[in-house]
């Protein structure tokens, strides 16, 4: 027996897909994906119409998507994130039915609940066996961890494997097993690796970035919480990684050891734990080069779905157990609410991801954010959309002060007494329109071009259509 | 002191959040002739509207040899900087130059004589050996400044990161300082990467007796002001020291010993100067 099929038309047409049906991708392979884009144009020249895709998040290389919506093969977007190019379009009306954002967890716990069921799920594996065991430590497109590709793997209808390394059977080193997948194509190439992953993740060198962090750095160490067994996420924004550096030398000097890091991880995560400053990493997505090799090579850099990161639905998930995490805005408002799904003009440009589900899990979320950004001022009396409730937000990060959210006044006690500078959220907003002025506001249109669907599956916002 | 060239709006803007306890905006070096106009407005501008709370600001004009250094006061001077460094100051005659021309400036804009205070900056070999007589050429300078790199090019020497190019310099620098009773500060580390280059840089300008250092990136600042901070035990001894010295005069003692060793004014004037510091940087110990 073997799963192999020739191409990608006969895995099609084996797995039924049909009219109205939902199929669904993960977004490991990042900006270098091809698998989106080539199955969706074989499906369109197959005369399927009205589809609804889920995949976990869309990038600038998914533009041709837009062409495919135009032409009605696709009618229903759901998504965790999605970059400026096809963002731009959505906001300018592109699709009748809104578009459905999600949180990482969120999107995990939807399929796995059956809210949001899929019909066939394709997905990319950098390696695989004929039999559809699969992973994506190895290969030349390798992307390290496979985390949003574990609830559609074990829950949609059907499973189609595309690979560009099909490798003997059984592979050893898998990360999901045959038992889940039903179809298995072989393809020249899945993606560009240049796209897939970064070589390098850098630090900012940006002055101001680095302030911020440095700042980042004492409010995690004046919060209590870095003390042996403590857990740890960032993202790979510049002032964040820099933020991570400061964090390794404090635990490094104070020789404390860590419980685990977590999220998407970058070579700095995977430094820290090299270094001694976790006992683990729980990886859901791997940002560089050195965190995919590390996920091949050290068993102490671990492999987990989406369920496990950050499952609202699930029993537990890592989030539920993060001391500390720091997280990145293009707005928050004097209430705490972060916008990380818009820019200034209130275009799509970005989403949740784990934003939300990191939030409400973690002990101490923290945002870093300039007062301003392109003579823009960053904290605002409403966000254009929010994307993670400020009740979920414990810190405000700038580099001309700390703002602690008034729920947390123990915080702002224990900040201050480390002589940190704590200012009421306002007085920023203030300070920042001192130096920008006011924008003007963007008025909201009639359209809503989405709606923002929080990790317990209720909307707390929709994305209109400016004037 | 940290560098911030005249021409870089987002570093200005946020120059009282990078950990500096004050700035220089630069209108000479950082800034290339074409872009001049460009930041003299920028940093006028910048004076005019941003508060720079709790920060020193120190313009760096241009050198004598220049056509900028008037049109640099003229526009700077109303806008009432704490400090003035002048380039290349080589003699007393060039602060004198520098000073009239403030002066002037002063009485025409009804300001306080002598308000602007100068740094002069000595970066040449004439410059160096005439350390002296610049300290002490006006009542306006309250500080002189080394500056390395163009002093070893003046040298014909190589600028190294160990600085043994400059021994001779530093030394004279803060002996020239310290007999006209101004303040010293040391020359920028120019490796932004080398956090162990920077503090023992830091250390060595402190251990030489310079008031303190400049640097042309907030990366090193942390371990500058470190370096020149003074530590728990110099300032728990310089309390010590000021309350033995309390106590002998409640008791009419003339002579006054405190860990074994007696206490003569040079130690009482630096455990003076320890507090003094302490305080400034918010570590003082109040009225003990």
């Amino acid at each position: 027996m073997s799963k192999l099929v020739k191409s990608l038309r006969e895995a099609i047409k084996l797995a039924g897909l049909k009219d109205g049906d939902r199929i669904s991708f993960h977004h490991h392979l990042r900006n270098g994906d091809y698998v989106l884009n080539m199955v969706m144009g074989e499906i369109a020249e197959m005369g399927i119409k009205d589809l609804s895709v889920n995949a976990s998040s869309l990038f600038d290389c998914h533009l041709q998507l837009a062409e495919h919506i135009k032409n009605g093969v696709v009618t229903e977007l759901l998504t965790n994130y999605m970059s400026s190019a096809l963002g731009g379009l959505v906001s300018g009306g592109l699709m009748e039915k809104p578009v459905q954002f999600r949180t990482h967890g969120g999107r995990a716990a939807d399929i796995v609940n059956g809210s949001t069921p899929i019909d066939v799920a394709f997905i990319a594996a950098p390696a695989a066996d004929e039999m559809g065991n699969f992973t994506g430590k190895l290969g030349k497109s390798a992307c390290g961890s496979l985390g949003y590709a574990f609830a559609d793997a074990m829950h949609a209808k059907k499973v189609v494997l595309v690979t560009d390394n099909l490798v003997p059977h059984p592979l050893a080193m898998r990360s999901i097993d045959e038992t889940y997948v039903d179809l298995v194509v072989e393809v020249p190439e899945i993606g560009n690796p240049a796209g897939i992953v970064s070589g390098t993740t850098r630090i900012t060198r940006d002055p101001v970035g680095l302030v911020m962090a440095q700042t980042a750095t004492k409010v995690i160490e004046a919060s209590g919480l870095l003390r042996d067994g403590f857990s740890f996420q960032t993202g790979a924004g510049g002032a964040s990684l820099a933020a991570a550096q400061f964090l390794k030398d404090i635990m490094l000097k104070k020789n404390i050891r860590g419980s685990f890091g977590c999220g998407g991880i970058t070579g700095y995560m995977v430094d820290m734990l090299n270094e001694g400053c976790f006992e683990s990493l729980i990886d859901v997505q791997c940002f560089d080069l050195k965190a995919v090799e590390s996920l091949r090579e050290n068993p102490l850099h671990t492999e987990v779905s989406a369920m496990m990161y950050a499952s609202p639905d699930a029993k537990s998930a890592a989030v539920d157990s993060l001391d500390v995490v720091i997280l990145g805005a293009t707005e928050i408002d004097t209430d705490f609410n972060v916008n990380v799904h818009t820019d200034s003009n209130g275009k799509i440009m970005g989403g949740s991801g784990g934003h939300s589900d990191t939030a409400a899990g973690a002990k101490l979320s923290m945002i870093i954010a300039p007062l301003s950004r392109a003579r823009l001022p960053i904290v605002k009396d409403r966000v254009f959309c929010i994307s993670t409730p400020g009740k979920t937000i414990d810190v405000l990060v700038t580099q001309k002060g700390v703002a602690v959210n008034p729920a947390r006044k123990e915080l702002a006690e224990r900040l201050k007494d480390a002589g940190i500078k704590v200012a009421d959220i306002h007085d920023l907003k203030a300070e920042a329109e001192k130096l920008c002025g006011v924008p003007a506001g963007l008025e909201k249109g009639e359209r809503e071009i989405a709606e923002i669907i929080y990790r317990d599956g209720s909307k707390i916002d929709s994305i209109y259509q400016v004037k | 002191m940290l560098f911030l060239p005249g021409n870089t709006p987002n570093l200005i803007l946020n120059g009282d959040s990078l950990g500096a306890d004050a700035i220089i905006l630069d209108l000479e070096d950082a800034v290339a002739p074409d872009q001049k106009d460009a930041a003299r407005v920028l940093v006028r501008n910048a004076l005019k509207t941003l508060e720079f709370r709790g920060i020193e600001k120190i313009i760096r004009i241009n050198s004598l040899d220049t056509p900028y250094w008037k049109k640099d006061l003229d526009e700077m001077m109303p806008c009432r900087p704490e400090l003035i460094m002048t380039p290349k100051t080589s003699c007393a005659k060039d602060v004198l130059q520098f000073d009239a021309y403030m002066s002037e400036a002063e009485e025409r804009l009804g300001m306080e004589k002598n308000s602007v205070r100068l740094m002069p900056l000595i970066e040449t070999a004439l410059g160096i050996e005439n350390a002296y007589e610049i300290a002490s050429a006006s009542d306006r300078v309250v500080a002189i400044f080394l500056g390395a790199e163009d002093l070893s090019a003046d040298l014909r020497c190589e600028r190294t990161k160990e600085g043994k190019e400059i021994f001779y310099a530093r030394g004279r620098i803060v002996m020239a300082a310290r007999a006209a009773g101004k303040d010293a500060y040391d020359t920028p580390f120019t490796d932004v990467n080398d956090d162990e280059g920077i503090r023992a840089d830091a250390a060595l300008a402190k251990a030489l007796g310079f008031t303190g250092k400049a640097s042309i990136s907030p990366r090193h600042l942390d371990a500058i002001n470190e370096a020149f901070s003074p530590s728990e035990k110099e300032i728990d001894y310089a309390y010590e020291v000021i309350k033995a010295i309390r106590l002998a005069k409640e008791q009419g003692r003339g002579a006054v010993a405190l860990r074994g060793k007696m206490i003569d004014k040079p130690i009482v004037m630096r455990a003076e100067q320890t507090i003094r510091i302490a305080e400034a940087l918010g570590l003082g110990r109040g009225d003990e």
